[in-house]
């Protein structure tokens, strides 16, 4: 790996906290159930929202007649689609750098159609949730019903409704893609294999349900919402321009929240009802999802048909890849992020860790009358790995090689970087086979193969699956910035010294649970020169943070952590401006260490940052004529020398399956991952982990069914099988250190990778335990069922 | 037919007298008129335990059961046992091993260890996950909870 | 999703209940451990207008031991009967299903009867109450009838709980010589409703089965017994052989219903699976 920058200042600081497992300053409070979460906020005059929502996947509104309801306990208001309308434009969910992507413009509340089984039709507001969703019940819809068009195959034929007339069809976006000469590759190949993969479409399942308190106060025009939102600038911005307010007098504030992994970055019409609501009312509304509309309304992912080929010589070269991937997203594109990132993340990164000059793909993403689709953790990403994986395991197979020896034989050398994908991705540097390595290490692959074996002889089928990936972090202005969004890749950080030496770091990104608190300080604690118990972090509110991005794509350390270094390392300098002028010194000969001003050289403690408070805010007039201490600085960064910053990995999955039963059980499973500088090993392991499960949960319990008139059949906790303690091994973790020369901290992301890398591992450990029997299987979840059959046995 | 119902009970070692709609289930009662908003609602199906609360001794869904059916009952929050003191060791344990991330399931989790910890002092790691088999955590992926148990076991037994 | 609104009573005795009962009929439902209940009304699955709270009555909840039986309580609670010496000894078929149900909040509060009463043909109680004829001590103001576990579940969610009655106990016989229980279910997640469970309860002298119950949940409308299926076993020992014929009867004898996790067929061969490893382990020890 070649390491371009050669000044990385914060990671020389003495007395450093990067790289140290410190625990999180806001884990006590969260322990001690004294978080705060949008549901416990409470304010005078507060009432609460409840929806009554479309059973229909596809029908006309005929009329509403809210008579009934207005006239229950408790009511304040009911709300037609058409009067929220007259105070809230409608928003497209398209972005111009992704040419073709077409769709309708989507109301708050549907004017004359709903399009997916739980979309919102009318808002309830009443004295209590109960009492709004008691006169929800009384709330009459005419509805004309529709036929729909619920299968992703036939989307695009003609006796299949048309779910936008104004689109012409339910085409959303299609993408092709030609690199090298494929059809040569496959001429010239020994080898060519296809096969299809297949991914249930799931959802998030965050714990605390997404929800707001919205507030509006006419006498100012101020709008103030507390939203568990990641990106409260975007919020922002987005209800400043639908409603025609004044971006300075809209106000969004995130406090703690229950988990996003991307499922509460988008813009949904319920939550953006609500401030309707209170725009209309004058008072607070509150309105948080209950899980039943959850399942319905929250943003399904992955919903995936991938038609794949791999081409590969004699001796285990690979020579070509190519796909053919359709998607089924809901009835608009999600706003304003797209639902077409999806399916382009997967046309770019297909065959991502291996050298090859040939790729061909074809991606189609489809209107459906199901929930809308949209990023959730790790976009894209497991589809492209498990994809990329199996067929690679095939080839694997077809040459007679070890499935971790081919790929160590195709992978992209860990001494070649810079240079570029197939399709073009800039690779900064990666870590391939070090981390393949490093994991067989772990994995102590040779012993793990021979156990597998003799197992085999007795009846007992284990396997062993690997899949090597990249992941997408630190996303620049190309993600979304060039296609119009206002969305920041940038991030802001303020730090400002106290009149007691403490330090106030306030920063653009914001806390999900990840630790980026716990980040932020430690870098903050190192660029400064003080102990985190020196620091307040604030995040989470647009009055009082620089213009940040939020969080997603893993960019809080890289992104925001960066900018938090500057801005620290800034602080620093203009505390020893003023200290030398006191000390009538030359700054550059002092450091600030621990909170002391000291003399570089020697380490002798020459003034404390609380005396330097003392003295710059309550007596400057002892300070030099002319001189005047500037105790607040603040620095932006965003990536510029590249557009994203791919981490890699590998991940590999053991597990075992009971033949006579489907039962698949996960054994171990272990994931090695280079996301640079380490900030915090222990919260980075964590945030493996915490992926991994998410990835495990798509492989084997969780799917959103639906059955052929788009009516979801397990939208509940008991249905929908999210992955709970009993089924899931330890993980094994470990890293390489590939620093970006993008930033100072070289720190990329690393919230994702878990989820990438963990369907695939396991789709291959099972087709590795299956191979004696000649069963495979590559559509997910891999339920006892898909097993038994495959088996024969059913 | 009376729609709302008196109730009396003891909350954290206090006590609260209310009355309330018969409908109101016991975490809701908690959170909104109590104002003791540690314990979390995350699905109102009883199954995900984001609302585990500890009633006459022992751990309930406070979503399956009616506020009214709490009349004479002795109730601990996430809140009172903190102050208590009864589970520092695990809530220490949770923090220097991270195994909470965004807290939301973390009270319902603290409270099942602490029922877990007393009426099975050994359990393996097996049966620690099968104990918190009930407890939805979305974000950590359990393995940092289990360990944070075995660090806390240490912990009391240096005590 | 909050409930719909509905009335509460707390009844004191079982006289209070009956007296709601007959003034309510269809209009009230019992709320015993709740589990079940609660989350129905959370979802607005149904709407009752008053819950008779039954938590307080007296005499309702106990395990005793009468000599032949056992005699639980409809009110005990799942995690009494977990931790009860007696039942671990003297019906170890329930105990062994225990630790299935559901997860320890929910078994601190679920009741015995409860499980029977609901009838849900997925639970495991009710389907050892068949396997070990129980007897089910059913209640009106008029008093108390016995019902034997074979006649009680008569359909889905349906027992022979008529209007004003409730469920006040149910003698479970104590295990007798020679007999041996079983217990498996095979469930996606640990505490999920199982996909199918068997309750075997057979004679076993060390070589050769006897007498013989084979008791399925969720293979039906209600707890599904096998007894041409069982029959088979009378007389033999355990072989692949006879594993086989069990499978290829239960075939011919259940007729599961399809759902999310499984279909009629996956049900069927997963049942052969459940009687091979509840009863090949007896043949071994």
């Amino acid at each position: 790996m070649t390491d371009m920058i050669t000044d990385r200042w914060i990671l020389d600081r003495p007395n450093s906290y990067i790289g140290r497992s410190v625990p999180r300053p806001n884990a006590p409070r969260l322990a001690e159930g004294k978080g705060t979460f949008v549901d416990d906020i409470e304010l005078k005059r507060m009432v609460h929202a409840a929806f009554v929502r479309s059973p229909h996947a596809h029908a006309k509104i005929r009329g509403i007649d809210t008579a009934a309801a207005k006239a229950m306990p408790g009511v304040v208001a009911v709300v037609t689609p058409q009067e929220m309308a007259e105070i809230c434009t409608p928003w497209v969910g398209v972005l111009t750098h992704l040419e073709g992507l077409k769709s309708a413009p989507q109301y708050p509340l549907p004017l004359d159609t709903a399009r997916w089984q739980g979309e919102a039709i009318v808002a309830v507001v009443a004295n209590s949730r109960a009492q709004a969703e008691d006169a929800a019940a009384m709330v009459e819809i005419d509805w004309d019903v529709l036929p729909v068009a619920v299968d992703a195959e036939t989307a695009l034929d003609t006796d299949t409704p048309i779910i936008h007339e104004s689109l012409g069809d339910n085409l959303a976006w299609k993408r092709n893609a030609d690199f090298g000469d494929v059809d040569s590759a496959y001429a010239a190949a020994d080898h060519v294999i296809e096969e299809t993969f297949i991914f249930g479409r799931h959802t998030g399942v965050c714990l605390e349900t997404r929800g707001l308190v919205a507030d509006f106060d006419s006498s100012e025009q101020q709008l103030t919402v507390w939203h568990n939102n990641q990106c409260p600038h975007m919020v922002q911005n987005i209800l400043a321009t639908h409603y025609g307010l004044e971006e300075h007098r809209v106000r969004v504030i995130t406090k703690d929240v229950g988990g996003s992994f991307g499922i509460k970055v988008h813009t949904y019409a319920d939550e953006i009802t609500t401030v309707g609501l209170s725009i209309m009312l004058k008072r607070p509304v509150k309105f948080i999802a209950d899980r039943l509309e959850s399942f319905t309304s929250d943003i399904h992912a992955r919903d995936h048909r991938v038609k794949g080929r791999i081409a590969v010589k004699a001796d285990g070269t690979i020579t070509a890849f190519e796909i053919d991937d359709l998607t089924g997203v809901g009835p608009y594109s999600m706003y304003p992020r797209t639902s077409a990132i999806e399916a382009n993340q997967v046309v770019n990164m297909i065959g991502g860790p291996y050298m090859f000059d040939n790729y061909r793909a074809e991606a189609n993403v489809v209107y459906q009358n199901k929930a809308m689709m949209c990023q959730y953790r790790a976009v894209g990403h497991p589809i492209k790995c498990a994809v990329t994986e199996g067929l690679v395991d095939q080839a694997a197979r077809a040459v007679g090689m070890d499935p971790a020896a081919f790929r160590r034989h195709n992978f992209h050398k860990d001494d070649s970087y810079p240079k570029k994908s197939v399709q073009g991705m800039p690779f900064e540097n990666l870590s391939h086979e070090e981390c393949l390595s490093t994991m067989l290490d772990h994995m102590d692959y040779e012993a793990l193969k021979a156990e597998r074996d003799a197992l085999r002889q007795q009846g007992i089928y284990r396997g062993i699956g690997f899949a090597s990936f990249i992941e997408v972090t630190n996303p620049s202005a190309m993600f979304y910035g060039v296609g119009g969004a206002r969305i920041s890749a940038q991030d802001g950080a303020t730090l400002r010294l106290d009149a007691k030496g403490n330090v106030f770091v306030s920063t653009g990104a914001t806390e999900q649970g990840q630790g980026m608190e716990a980040v932020i300080s430690q870098v903050a604690a190192t660029a400064v020169g003080v102990k985190p118990e020196r620091l307040k972090i604030i995040t989470g509110d647009t009055e009082h943070t620089p213009y940040g991005g939020g969080t997603w794509g893993s960019r809080a350390a890289g992104i925001g952590g960066e900018a938090v270094a500057q801005a620290g390392r800034q602080l620093r300098l203009q505390i020893l401006t003023a200290a030398a002028a006191m000390l009538q010194e030359d700054a550059s000969t002092l450091d600030i260490r621990d909170g002391v001003v000291v003399d570089t050289d020697t380490g002798n403690e020459r003034i404390g940052l609380d005396e330097i408070g003392r003295i710059c805010y309550y007596r400057p007039d002892t300070l030099p004529d002319g001189f005047q201490a500037e105790l607040v600085a603040t620095k932006h960064y965003v990536p510029r020398k590249f557009p994203f910053a791919f981490t890699n990995g590998a991940q590999a999955s053991y597990l075992e399956v009971d033949t006579d039963t489907g039962f698949i059980r996960l054994l171990n499973h272990w994931c090695v991952e280079d996301c640079g500088t380490v900030i915090n090993p222990l919260l980075v392991d964590e945030q493996i982990r915490g992926g991994v499960v998410q990835g495990l949960g798509g492989a084997l319990w969780e799917e959103c069914l639906y059955d052929d008139q788009g009516q979801m059949l397990n939208a509940n906790m008991a249905d929908y099988l999210v992955p709970m303690a009993a089924e899931l091994p330890d993980i094994v973790c470990g890293h390489a250190v590939s620093p970006t020369a993008d930033s100072d901290l070289g720190a990329k992301g690393a919230g994702e990778a878990g989820t990438c890398g963990a369907p695939a591992a396991v789709m291959n450990a099972l087709n590795d335990a299956l191979s004696p029997f000649n069963a495979r299987l590559t559509g997910m979840p891999f339920t006892p069922k898909k097993v038994l059959t495959a088996l024969g046995k059913i | 037919m009376d729609r709302n119902v008196d109730i009396s009970l003891t909350v954290n070692g206090e006590k609260i007298t209310s009355r309330v709609e018969a409908r109101t289930n016991l975490v809701d009662f908690l959170r909104y008129e109590v104002g003791l908003t540690g314990s979390h609602v995350g699905c109102e199906h009883g199954v995900c335990g984001a609302c585990t609360l500890r009633v006459d001794g022992r751990i309930v869904r406070g979503c399956l059961m009616a506020a009214a059916q709490a009349d004479g009952a002795d109730v601990w929050t996430i809140e009172g046992v903190t102050e208590t003191g009864e589970i520092r060791a695990l809530q220490e344990a949770f923090v220097e091993r991270n195994a909470l991330q965004c807290g939301f399931c973390t009270p319902g989790m603290l409270l099942t260890l602490a029922e877990l910890m007393e009426r099975k002092p050994d359990a393996s790691r097996d049966q620690i996950r099968e104990y918190i088999s009930g407890n939805f955590c979305r974000c950590t992926g359990y393995q940092a909870i289990v360990d944070a148990v075995e660090i806390a076991r240490k912990k009391g037994a240096s005590a | 999703m909050k409930p719909a609104p509905y009335g509460y009573a707390r009844a004191a005795t079982l006289d209070d209940v009956f007296a709601l009962l007959a003034e309510h009929g269809e209009d009230a439902k019992i709320l015993a451990g709740g589990q079940s209940l609660m989350a129905t009304l959370n979802m607005r699955l149904s709407e009752p207008e008053i819950l008779i709270d039954i938590n307080r009555i007296d005499g309702l909840s106990g395990i005793e031991d009468t000599g032949d039986a056992i005699r639980i309580g409809a009110m005990t609670r799942h995690v009494d009967i977990e931790e009860s010496g007696v039942i671990a000894t003297h019906a170890p078929l329930i105990a062994a299903a225990m630790a299935h149900i559901a997860h320890p909040a929910i078994r601190n509060r679920g009741t015995f009867g409860g499980s029977i009463a609901f009838a849900d043909p997925a639970a495991e109680l009710p389907a050892c109450a068949v396997a070990l004829d129980a007897v089910m001590h059913v209640t009106g103001k008029g008093g108390t009838r016995d019902v034997p576990a074979a006649q009680f579940f008569q359909g889905l969610y349906e027992t022979a709980i008529g209007a004003g009655e409730i469920l006040t106990a149910v003698s479970v016989p104590k295990i007798s010589a020679g007999w041996k229980s079983g217990f498996m279910e095979l469930a996606r997640r640990h505490g999920d409703y199982a996909i199918i469970g068997l309750c075997a309860h057979v004679q076993f002298d060390g070589r050769q089965f006897g007498d013989a119950r084979l008791v399925f949940l969720n293979a039906g409308d209600r707890p599904v017994s096998a007894p041409r299926t069982a029959a088979l076993l009378n007389g033999q020992g355990w072989s692949e052989e006879l594993s086989e014929k069990i499978s290829a009867s239960l075939k011919d004898e259940l007729d599961p219903p399809d759902d999310l996790n499984a279909d009629g067929p996956m049900r069927k061969h997963l049942a052969g699976v459940l009687v091979k490893r509840t009863l090949s382990p007896m043949a071994e020890a």
